[in-house]
């Protein structure tokens, strides 16, 4: 009901808006060195990184196991058809532009 | 720039006619395509029919593929739209927008002091992830995603992509993917730690004033 009571400090919330690319290390460096010494010194803000990393981990290690069925061999023949065709119509094309 | 990637190498090979490098980029970006559009789908036919139309595009056009450095952004590009002809109401739920504010930590209020209610799960073993219930709630959380999000953070966290090429096939700018990329994440990481997170002890009354 009252931001300025009830949320995080101002701070961390300035922080807030950039911890992924803090995390895939897209910032500038001196915006870099100011996340991290914020960082360093706030509790809240430490789990919250450490568990928006792990989050994004998890996310990288999804398990994909699903595989697609074997290519029927049809399919493959008109994949390999437009293939051909492609390369002849590139082929037969004027030089140049 | 180091080595060109398998992809890379493949298409220019494709495109300098040499036929045995063929059946290798179907394998290489069939099992991708398909993985990445049952991500987005949600459905296992039509992640099979989204990647075989893909294929056919690809080759079909593949004449028009001017740098083969991008190769994968081109054929993601490729595939998304073959996503989006396909949509269902349920997985393609109308645009919304994540805001920043929705995540940000929660507080509550004990003793006088404001408390985030943050639970640290981030030390959760692997193998408790990989198995389970904690697995359908990752794909449910991804699955629920508004699509500009969910594509985001596919093309990105899943199948890593750059920030320049996430951008390239979903035709924003970067200062987009990083944005809708971000929000992703909160949403995701909000999800694993609402199942995670012990529940409270109890519902204290509001004592704000
Ligand atoms: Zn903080």
């Amino acid at each position: 009901m009252h931001p300025e009571s009830s949320n995080p400090s101002k701070e961390c919330q300035e922080m807030f808006a950039l911890l992924s690319q803090y995390l895939d290390e897209e910032l500038p460096p001196e915006t870099c060195e100011q996340i991290r010494s914020h960082i360093s010194g706030c509790a809240p803000c430490v789990e919250f990184v450490n568990s928006l990393k792990r989050s994004i981990e998890l996310v990288r290690n999804i398990e994909r196991e699903e595989q697609p069925a074997p290519l029927p061999a049809a399919i493959r023949e008109e994949l390999k058809a437009a293939y051909k065709k492609m390369l002849s119509v590139r082929r037969g094309a004027p030089a140049g532009c | 720039m180091v080595s060109a990637s398998l992809e890379v190498e493949l298409a220019r090979d494709l495109l300098a006619g040499k036929e045995e490098a063929f059946d290798r980029f179907v394998e290489t970006f069939r099992t991708k395509i398909f993985q990445y559009s049952y991500l987005m789908c949600g459905h296992r036919e039509d992640a099979e029919e989204v990647s075989q139309e893909t294929l056919l595009r690809v080759f079909e056009s593949f004449g028009q593929l001017r740098e083969p450095e991008r190769v994968k952004s081109w054929v993601f590009r490729i595939a998304r739209n073959a996503c989006l002809m396909k949509r269902r109401k349920s997985v393609f739920a109308p645009a919304q927008e994540l805001s920043l504010e929705q995540f940000l930590p929660r507080a509550d209020h004990e003793g006088g002091e404001i408390r985030l209610q943050i639970a640290d799960w981030s030390a959760l073993p692997d193998t408790q992830v990989l198995r389970g219930e904690l697995r359908q709630v990752l794909n449910q959380a991804i699955a629920e995603l508004p699509e500009i999000y969910r594509s985001v953070m596919l093309l990105r966290d899943v199948e890593e992509l750059t920030t320049d090429e996430t951008a390239e096939v979903l035709e924003v700018s970067t200062e987009v993917v990083k944005t809708r990329l971000h929000r992703a994440r909160l949403a995701v990481r909000q999800k694993l730690d609402d199942y995670l997170r012990p529940a409270p002890r109890e519902e204290a009354p509001a004592a704000r004033k």
